[in-house]
């Protein structure tokens, strides 16, 4: 199964010949349309396989920003989710063909820029992904206390750029805003009983951390109501099994939901009858002992926006939220939370705010949609910029599972081949590739790492994680990879 | 028989990647919850001789409406004969047969769907997140072989479309 979706050796239909017949005697790597792909994530691999596989003459380039590879895959995904980092195993396939070649430690926008890939490259495609907030835009945000969803998952999964994080976990209620998926990660991480976090890969640093934490109490909080809820179905479930835990809602947010279930698709449907049957239903009696002996509780609340987040005494710190109570308008996937004018003070010690992640321009020359934070375009081509592509979330914003970026990305890489098969995208003429950015890099002292040497690191991980009894230790800082991958 | 396969694959696997992986793996993964299905459901070949002909017909409708006719052995999955047979379905299995993702969705006519066996939660739980879910969807890492399957037919179903994409943005 890691080869099923890269086929290097298997010649296709759309083997070009006109390539030969351009380029003459020329050496036939000169000739080879030479791809870039800014991001080394889940959207540059995706692309990248779909281009190898589908033409036997193009070369990808991918360039990270950060010594090792995987992007969420490897600090987005849950610590307890390790079967949906199997996708690692066939980019690692990608990484390792003949015709892709792995620049890790290189910031497109610092160390090169955009214009200067463009002339190396035949085609340019970003999918640098979201690496900002949105922000709740509330007095009170910047309080200690108060930390941005992305920034905590960096933090548990080891993001260099979050390991000082130093989240305060000695309060007993944790306030999280926001109910998709990644906001069920954090009340899940939060709430895990430590036997089971510590044969994870979370880091040593944070599973310490949450070993003395004082938090009992999390609460789940949405503008909107049950049935608008943006989880999937597989991650209440496991709230509900959480072991020493025990779910408390309010009966009143369910008024009229289990007339309203009846007609939705099966999808929400189901997950609508779990959320019902946790807040409702009279528990058997082998969940009614679980819930009795539960040491921590959990639960959803709807109906709520935050307004400001309220300094303890001394100011120094977050010791309330208040949120705005509202009225749902319409029904369905499209109904609005309209506020009532009602406010509700919940006292807490830490906010999390999950509302989403932001993407952000790298190249003040490209062209950015700012309302939207993603980079214009029209199926993955992007606006006004010939020989420029977008995959995964910087193209269509930043939802969705690693499979809807795998289609994502299938259909830009398949957009791409398509210019180059029209000649709508000129690959006629020779562009050097790497030997055109390498000497670049050179000059301004940067030293890309290659995916050789991210193996160096990942073995290291690995060694570390086994004298932890965990899957890997991961390296916290770039000094510390960089000094791993040079050795 | 069927256990011996598994761990075959998995050595098989193993071979492919760089040697200091081989240990994580064996240790710390096997089997995982689904690369073990057809074994915990009892679907091996224990009670069955072990003969060549012992094979079980399967053909698949691709996303362009090809046909295609390859041949599983009785306990495989659908996505071990998919890989078995190296067949070329964009994206197929991304999480190996774990359950943490439907990109092994496929659509079965009624009358093979029935002869499938139960859904577990687990199942449907990612089922639900597969683009162009209907009655009769399954996910092949869920879909064990049996004699009684033979001739069956799966149709993978397209992937989500671009256009789809920027109105929703949602899986």
């Amino acid at each position: 199964m890691l080869l099923m979706t890269c086929k290097p050796d298997r010649a296709t239909l759309k083997y070009r010949f006109c390539q030969w017949s351009v380029c003459g005697r020329a050496p036939f790597s000169s000739c080879s349309p030479k791809v870039c792909i800014v991001g080394a994530g889940p959207a540059g691999f995706y692309t990248a396989q779909h281009l190898i596989k589908s033409r036997q003459d193009v070369e990808v380039d991918i360039y990270e920003r950060l010594p090792v590879p995987f992007g969420l895959v490897r600090f987005g995904v849950a610590p307890d989710h390790p079967e949906v980092k199997n996708v690692i195993n066939t980019f690692t396939q990608t990484a390792q063909h003949s015709r892709c070649s792995f620049y890790g430690n290189v910031n497109v926008g610092t160390d090169v820029s955009v214009k200067e890939l463009q002339q190396a490259y035949h085609a340019v495609v970003l999918s640098y992904g979201a690496e900002g907030n949105r922000r709740m835009g509330v007095p009170g945000e910047d309080l200690a206390g108060v930390h941005a969803a992305k920034d905590f998952v960096g933090w548990y999964n080891g993001l260099p750029d979050n390991r000082k994080l130093h989240p305060d976990l000695s309060c007993e209620t944790a306030v999280i805003l926001g109910q998709g998926n990644v906001a069920l990660d954090v009340a899940r991480i939060l709430l895990s009983p430590m036997d089971m976090l510590k044969k994870t890969d979370i880091t040593q640093p944070a599973l310490d951390l949450l070993a003395e934490s004082r938090i009992r109490r999390v609460l789940i909080v949405g503008r909107r109501g049950p049935m608008q809820i943006a989880c999937t179905i597989k991650e209440v479930r496991e709230m509900v099994n959480l072991p020493d835990t025990r779910p408390e809602m309010v009966a009143a947010d369910f008024k009229g939901i289990a007339e309203a279930v009846k007609e939705v698709p099966r999808p929400r449907k189901r997950l609508t009858e779990l959320l019902l049957k946790t807040a409702l239903d009279v528990p058997t009696e082998k969940e009614q002992e679980k819930r009795s002996k539960a040491s921590r509780v959990w639960g959803f609340r709807f109906f709520r926006s935050p307004v400001e987040v309220l300094p303890a005494p001394d100011l120094s710190r977050a010791a309330a939220i208040r949120l705005a109570v509202n009225r749902l308008e319409g029904s369905g996937e499209g109904a609005s939370a309209v506020p009532t004018g009602e406010v509700e003070d919940v006292p807490c010690g830490l906010v999390i705010s999950s509302i989403g992640y932001k993407s952000l321009p790298i190249d003040p020359l490209l062209p950015f949609d700012s309302r939207k934070a993603i980079v214009p375009n029209t199926m993955g081509r992007v606006q006004k910029t010939a020989g420029v592509y977008c995959s995964g979330w910087l193209k269509t914003g930043p939802t969705g599972v690693i499979g809807t970026t795998m289609n994502n990305s299938f259909d830009t890489a398949r957009a791409l081949l398509e210019d180059m098969d029209s000649g709508a995208l000129d690959v006629s003429s020779a562009k050097p590739g790497s030997q055109g950015v390498t000497p670049l890099l050179e000059k301004r002292g940067v030293k890309p790492v290659e995916f050789s040497d991210w193996e160096k690191i990942d073995n290291e991980e690995i060694k570390r994680g086994v004298a932890m009894g965990k899957p890997r230790e991961k390296l916290l800082s770039v000094d510390e990879m960089l000094h791993v991958a040079r050795t | 028989m069927c256990h011996l396969k598994n761990k075959e694959k998995l050595v098989h696997v193993t071979l492919r990647e760089s040697s200091r992986r081989a240990a994580v793996i064996s240790a710390a993964s096997l089997p995982t919850q689904s690369r073990a299905t057809c074994l915990q459901r009892g679907f091996t070949t224990s009670t069955q001789p072990l003969r060549s002909d012992n094979k079980v017909t399967v053909h698949f409708i691709n996303r362009d409406g090809e046909k295609i006719t390859v041949k599983g052995s009785p306990g495989d999955s659908l996505l071990d004969v998919v890989i078995d047979q190296d067949l070329d379905f964009d994206g197929f299995g991304a999480c190996e047969g774990t359950l943490a993702c439907s990109t092994c969705h496929l659509i079965f006519e009624e009358e093979v769907y029935k002869q499938l066996g139960p859904v577990t939660d687990e199942e449907m739980d990612m089922l639900d997140l597969a683009y162009g879910l209907t009655d009769t969807s399954r996910l092949g890492c869920q879909i064990c072989l049996t004699k009684s399957l033979e001739g069956m037919v799966a149709r993978v179903p397209e992937s989500v479309s671009d256009i789809r994409q920027s109105g929703d943005g949602s899986s």
